[in-house]
C-alpha cells in the first residue's frame, strides 16, 4: 500500500545522508516521500505534514536535541488535530532516551545499522494497523510500538 | 448521497481556512473523485516550466515571499516524477521553498506524476477550482520540467513562465520543444552567474526571428539575491492574457483526459501482455481499448 510520508530534519543538524537514504528506500518501496530539507522548526514540519496530507512523518536527528525537538513535533501534531499521524524517528538516539519518546506516541526508533527493509516492514505494519483501526497515530492510545 | 453531503461540509471548512480539510480534499481529488464545486474561469494560474536544475522551485520560493508581502494568498502545486519501476516518488520541490512553511498565506502541495505523461493529469483542473474557491488568489503549477509534454501546461494554466539558466546552451532545446512560442514570460534565472546576459540576448534574438519579439517578455532574475524578482511579479501582474491559444488549450485538455482514460482502463495490463506476446498488434489493441 503506497503512502505519503514526510521525512524531516528538525533543528540545527547539518547531516542528512541518513534521511536521504531513507527517503530513497521508501521511494523504491513505492511510497511518495516528501523531504523537508535541513534545519526545520517543529512548527514547519507540522505544517508540511498537514498541507501534504501525509500519513506518517519520520524525524531524523543526530544533533542530540531529540528530547526537545521530537516532543515538540508530537505535541503540535496533536494540538493541530493530527493525532492520527504516525511518528517515527531515527538517527543518534541513545537507548536511555527512547522510552520517554515512546511514551509521547513515537511508534518506532531506528538507530545506526538499521536495514532499510526493517523500516519498510514497519510501514507495512502501520498501514495494516490503520486499516484495522488499531491505535498507531501519535495521539492515539500508547502501547503498541515496532520492535 | 451522504458522502457528497459530508464533503460539502468539508468544502465549507476548507473555504473558511481549515488547511487540513483543504489538504484532505486535494487527496480526494487526486484519488479521482470529483467535488461538487462550480467550475470557474476566474482563477489566476501560472504554469512554471523549464529544464531541471535551472532553479524553478527556488525562484517560486522567492516569488511567494514577494506576493505575500503584497497581500496575496499563494498556492503551489509542485509536480515531481514518480518512479516508473516502483511507483514511488521523491518529492523535493518544497525544500527549496522553505520560507513558505510558516504563515497562513502560503499553501504548497507536492504531487507525483503517477505515470501520467508530463505529470499533468486532468484532475489538476479540479484542484485549481478548489484552491480558487477557497480564496487562493495566485495559483502556481510547477511542472516536472522535461520533455515535450510540458506543452500540456497550457491546458491548465492561463499564464506560462519558462525558466532557463545561463550558459546552458539549451535555448535550442526549448525551441525544439515549442514551449518558447507559448511562454508569456521567459526568465533567465541565476543572473548572478556569468553569461546570463548573453543567454537573454540569444532568446530575444530567437523570438525576433519568429516575429514574437513584441509580446514575449524576457527577464533576468537571481533567487539568491532577489534581483529582478519584484520586477518579474510586476510583469506577471500586468500580463495581458489573451494569447491565441484557446484551441491549443482545448486540444491539450482533451489529450490529457484521453491519456487518463487510457491509463486507467482496467484491461490495460492484459492488453499490454497481449501486445507483448504478439496476440494483438497496436491497432487491434487500440480498437480493444
Amino acid at each position: 500500500m503506497s503512502m505519503r510520508i514526510v521525512i524531516a530534519k528538525p533543528g540545527l543538524d547539518g547531516h542528512d545522508r541518513g534521511a536521504k537514504v531513507i527517503a530513497r528506500a521508501l521511494r523504491d518501496a513505492g511510497h511518495e516521500v516528501i523531504y523537508t530539507g535541513l534545519r526545520r522548526k517543529p512548527s514547519e514540519i507540522v505544517r508540511v505534514v498537514m498541507d501534504e496530507d501525509a500519513v506518517a512523518v519520520g524525524l531524523s536527528t543526530l544533533s542530540g536535541a531529540h528530547n526537545v525537538l521530537i516532543p515538540k513535533v508530537c505535541e503540535e501534531l496533536i494540538s493541530n488535530g493530527m493525532g492520527d499521524v504516525i511518528v517515527f524517528a531515527g538517527g543518534i538516539i541513545p537507548e536511555s532516551d527512547r522510552d520517554y519518546l515512546y511514551s509521547l506516541g513515537v511508534r518506532a526508533i531506528f538507530g545506526p545499522g538499521t536495514k532499510t527493509s526493517s523500516i519498510i516492514n514497519f510501514l507495512e505494519i502501520i498501514s495494516d494497523r490503520k486499516d484495522s483501526q488499531l491505535d498507531v497515530g501519535v495521539g492515539e492510545k500508547i502501547g503498541w510500538r515496532w520492535s | 448521497m451522504e458522502m457528497v453531503l459530508s464533503q460539502d461540509k468539508n468544502i465549507v471548512l476548507a473555504k473558511q481556512g481549515n488547511r487540513r480539510e483543504l489538504a484532505r480534499l486535494l487527496t480526494i481529488i487526486e484519488s479521482g473523485e470529483r467535488l461538487p464545486i462550480e467550475e470557474s474561469n476566474e482563477s489566476w494560474v501560472l504554469g512554471v516550466t523549464g529544464p531541471p536544475g535551472v532553479g524553478k522551485s527556488t525562484l517560486i520560493g522567492v516569488m511567494i515571499e514577494e506576493w505575500v508581502r503584497r497581500g496575496e494568498k499563494v498556492a503551489v502545486l509542485a509536480i515531481d516524477p514518480s518512479s516508473p519501476k516502483s511507483g514511488g516518488a521523491l518529492l523535493g520541490d518544497r525544500m527549496r521553498m522553505s520560507s513558505a512553511d510558516t504563515g497562513e498565506s502560503v499553501f504548497i502541495r507536492s504531487l507525483a506524476t503517477r505515470n501520467h505523461p508530463g505529470g499533468l493529469m486532468p484532475f489538476l483542473d479540479s484542484m485549481i477550482n478548489l484552491l480558487s474557491y477557497c480564496g487562493w488568489s495566485k495559483i502556481i503549477i510547477e511542472t516536472v520540467g522535461s520533455g515535450q509534454s510540458e506543452i500540456r501546461i497550457v491546458a491548465f494554466a492561463n499564464r506560462i513562465m519558462l525558466v532557463d539558466g545561463p550558459d546552458r546552451g539549451d535555448i535550442i532545446q526549448a525551441e525544439k520543444a515549442g514551449i518558447i512560442e507559448l511562454a508569456d514570460v521567459i526568465v533567465i534565472n541565476k543572473s548572478d552567474l556569468p553569461n546570463s546576459d548573453a543567454a537573454a540576448i540569444s532568446i530575444k534574438k530567437s523570438l525576433e526571428y519568429s516575429n514574437k519579439g513584441d509580446d514575449t517578455i524576457v527577464m533576468l532574475t537571481s533567487s539568491i539575491n532577489n534581483n529582478g524578482v519584484s520586477e518579474l511579479i510586476e510583469e506577471l501582474e500586468n500580463l495581458h492574457v489573451d494569447k491565441d491559444r484557446s484551441i491549443l488549450r482545448t486540444k491539450e485538455r482533451l489529450l490529457s483526459a484521453w491519456d487518463h482514460r487510457l491509463l486507467s482502463n482496467p484491461s490495460l495490463d492484459e492488453i499490454l501482455l497481449n501486445i507483448e506476446s504478439g496476440a494483438l498488434n497496436l491497432d487491434e489493441a487500440l480498437d480493444h481499448l
